[in-house]
């Protein structure tokens, strides 16, 4: 269905068959979309559907190769991304755009073209904070900020130049259900003000939310413009994926067994300069179950992890135990042998080599445990049959054993990572975010496939920044916030709210929650 | 001149070839691009400044086109490293390999050729005042405007926007360039302050340190300053001050030597070396400090997307 551009002399900004073209993939194929003044638009796709091409080409980041782009009603192309904030169009990124050494203000200062001197500077930060409720402190340094506070900066970055548009791409997907909320007035609070808010996200139930109307992207093209208020999130999902969405089934989940994997008061300091020390961590994933830990992205995910795969050797070897054996000082070669596998953070680099085929990645994880090395010598045919397994029972969309993983999309290696990790029979399985910038088809595989793992006898414990999968699939959930640990809840017993305030740090010394003080 | 006044004065002299190619390359650097032909730029800067003022007979002619000639070799590094974004430590050794090979070619006739060094700025009556005299007054311009150059680089890159710029564009490229920019523009510019720096430096040795041309004079100086850089966490304040220690040491061993310790010249040679590793891996002992004064992205290639 193709989009009107109804009545465009009140249109904020009309785009008219925008075209952009990538070497292999058509990103936007006749992109039409109409923004008004006030108005909180949601563009709204899977991952790869084309959101991001289209927002950095009304950004000035990207050029269309063909299309119209109406601002006000005047014709105008954006070369760059000052001569959009020039027009007044304000961009909040999800990613890359904050210095990690350099203060709030200097930050600031970067993104906006005039000239300031830094004394008024800080006193318009000041202002713009106070007006919308955004804190911030001028002088600190940003690694030392939590991520809701680095948005916090881009966003005051933007209003400080008074913009009339302003592109939020996937604003919560760092933030706490609270500080999203925060979020939504604030937003609220600026479409009264006539200010256009374009919304990228593939949450649909704030889409329902805070929209009060959404374009829907599906390769590249528009199919479909509606007033999310009147859609259910179902029908939401059907039009972006376009097809029924398949949602995880749950085994018996009361079947879980003997404490596998045990932490025990865990500490441990961060490796990197931003990175979050691990204070006093302690957990256990019993034989069967999964277990869900959640949290803002920057408060010790990575270094739990490092530490449970045997990257980061732990000073005290009591501290992590499998099946009662000590193991902190063992490496990661030495916990495989003993059954944990691991999916990492980062899928390139840390979950596979990009540059090897997929038979020689699969080899480096699972030679341990499966018969592709004798006597020191590859077993080609091994290697190549275990990776066309994996491709075949994960459905891979891969064209064999031989491509290079590099080659792979995101989703698409995931699921082969993930397949590799699980054909190795492991007892205990670590996930490190398994569904990020998955798209929402394969996500469902994904998780059906640890379910099933978990229904089968592992242990396995699953790190997620996602809620709404932590809440599909685990059994029981913990929180981690600023490197200290929740106690561990049944899943079922929690409410989004409790998992909220936990996302936020409040619980005590024993993991419980702290209640705010009731009147 | 007393001899304490005259080691002091010595060691000014040994420590500014020293101070100019380190801060030059600490601004190569804190945008993001690590060229280690720094060797190579300073020797070719050297020979150009001494052909130069060999032919026009003017000294500072000769340091401008050292400086210029150390520019354009740069500038060869900046097109291959961010142009044809190739590897930038494989091209800089390249660009000290061919440096000194062509600092060879280009010195053959003036091996052996005398050169008045560069005038010093004596002022009557003040000179002469004791220790005083000498140490503060009476150094070529080259000297003063070394201590300029380390004012004017920290105030350009934390008191400036310009400054702040370029140190943004070291930490985070992808970040940079999405907030609009010009990402190469600003490294090329970089290279080529690095590079200008660098003739400056090697020029000084020729036609000023020691006012002569002999093959391979700078004698690994350009990987000295370039550890200077990274010793000196990346901030001009303690460049000057390892340059210092360095050009002291120099000159303390060479008065080592002409006393007759009874140690090995060579090992006395090595000491400016060890010495001034040895202090500046002291001071930069805090990993944190390092990592927090590194730019992020250096030696990264930049591909922006189109």
């Amino acid at each position: 269905m193709a989009a009107v551009a109804s009545d465009d002399a009140t249109a904020r900004l009309a785009l008219t068959d925008i075209c952009k073209t990538f070497p292999g993939v058509v990103a936007n194929d006749r992109v039409s979309l109409t923004l008004r003044p006030g108005e909180i638009h949601a563009l709204l796709g899977e991952n790869g559907a084309g959101k991001s091409t289209l927002v950095k080409i009304v950004y000035g980041v990207l050029r269309a190769d063909s299309g119209e782009m109406r601002w006000n009603g005047q014709i105008v192309q954006v070369g760059s991304p000052a001569q959009a904030r020039r027009l007044g169009i304000g961009m909040v990124f999800q990613h890359f755009s904050l210095f990690d050494s350099l203060t709030v203000a200097e930050n600031i200062a970067l993104g906006i073209d005039e000239k300031v001197p830094m004394r008024d500077l800080t006193e318009r930060i000041g202002e713009v904070s106070a007006h919308y409720g955004l804190a911030l402190d001028p002088g600190r340094h940003v690694h030392t900020l939590s991520v809701g506070e680095r948005q916090r900066v881009e966003i005051v970055r933007c209003l400080l130049q008074n913009p009339s548009l302003l592109i939020m791409d996937e604003p919560t997907s760092v933030l706490t259900p609270q500080e999203a909320d925060r979020l939504f007035e604030t937003l609220r609070q600026l479409a009264a003000e006539g200010v256009t808010v374009l919304y990228i996200s593939h949450k649909l139930e704030e889409i329902r939310a805070l929209c009060e109307a959404a374009t829907v992207l599906r390769g590249g093209r528009v199919v479909a413009t509606c007033d999310p208020r009147t859609e259910t999130a179902r029908s939401l999902a059907q039009m972006m994926i376009g097809a029924e969405l398949a949602t995880p089934e749950r085994g018996g989940a009361d079947a879980a067994g003997n404490d596998r994997l045990t932490v025990r008061n865990l500490s441990l300091e961060s490796e990197h300069p931003f990175g979050t020390p691990i204070r006093n961590v302690s957990l256990s994933v019993r034989a069967g179950e999964i277990l869900g830990i959640a949290g803002v992205a920057g408060n010790g995910q990575p270094e739990l992890l490092a530490a449970l795969s045997g990257e980061t050797l732990c000073e005290d070897a009591d501290a992590i135990l499998l099946d009662g054996r000590p193991v902190g000082r063992l490496g990661p070669r030495a916990r495989r042998a003993r059954g944990v596998c691991v999916v990492p953070e980062e899928r390139m680099g840390q979950g596979t080599v990009p540059e090897m085929t997929l038979s020689e990645n699969g080899f480096l994880s699972a030679y341990l445990r499966s018969g592709m090395l004798r006597q020191g010598l590859l077993q080609v045919r091994a290697m190549s049959r275990f990776a066309s397994d994996i491709i075949q029972a994960y459905s891979v969309m891969a064209p064999g054993p031989a491509a290079a993983a590099g080659s792979l999309s995101g989703g698409n290696l995931q699921k082969f990572i993930i397949g590799r990790e699980i054909l190795q029979n492991p007892e205990i399985l670590i996930a490190a975010h398994p569904t990020w910038g998955v798209d929402a088809g394969a996500a469902a595989a994904i998780q059906q496939a640890l379910l099933d793992l978990a229904k089968a006898g592992a242990a396995v414990l699953v790190v997620s920044q996602d809620l709404d999968e932590l809440f599909a699939i685990s059994d029981r959930l913990a929180v981690i916030c600023e490197g200290r640990l929740s106690a561990s809840r049944l899943t079922r017993d929690t409410t989004v709210e409790q998992a909220g305030l936990l996302m936020g740090g409040m619980f005590d010394e024993a993991g419980e929650i702290v209640e705010t003080h009731a009147a | 001149m007393d001899t304490a006044a005259a080691v002091i004065v010595s060691m000014m002299a040994a420590a500014t070839p020293l101070l100019y190619a380190a801060l030059g390359e600490l601004v190569t650097e804190k945008s993001g691009v690590l060229n280690l032909g720094v060797e190579g730029m300073m020797i070719t800067g050297a020979v150009t400044a001494f052909a130069t003022a060999t032919i026009t007979g003017s000294s500072a002619i000769g340091i401008v086109a050292g400086a210029t000639a150390a520019m354009a070799l740069s500038l060869i590094f900046a097109v291959l490293t961010l142009s044809l974004v190739a590897n930038q430590v494989a091209t800089g050794l390249a660009l000290t390999i061919f440096g000194i090979g062509l600092s060879a070619l280009i010195g053959q006739g003036y091996v052996g050729t005398p050169l008045d060094a560069l005038p010093k700025l004596d002022i009557p009556g003040v000179s002469d005042i004791v220790f005083i005299g000498p140490v503060l007054f009476g150094h070529d311009f080259l000297i003063y405007f070394s201590f300029v150059m380390v004012g004017a680089v920290a105030w350009f890159l934390y008191r400036t926007r310009a400054g702040l710029v370029l140190r943004a564009v070291g930490e985070s490229h992808d970040a940079a360039h999405a907030i609009g920019y010009p990402v190469i523009g600003i490294r090329y510019l970089a290279v080529a302050f690095g590079g200008a720096m660098a003739g400056v430096g090697g020029a000084y040795l020729s036609v000023a340190y020691t006012p002569m041309w002999i093959e391979n004079m700078t004698a690994g100086r350009g990987w000295i300053a370039l550890a200077l850089v990274v010793f000196a966490t990346w901030r001009p304040g303690r460049v000057l001050l390892g340059a210092y220690l360095f050009g002291g040491v120099t000159i303390l061993q060479l008065h080592g030597q002409g006393f007759g310790l009874g140690v090995a010249s060579q090992i006395l040679s090595m000491l400016p070396y060890l010495a001034t590793i040895l202090v500046l891996v002291l001071i930069s002992s805090d990993r944190a400090l390092i990592r927090l004064n590194a730019p992020a992205d250096i030696g990264r290639v930049f591909r922006p997307a189109s």
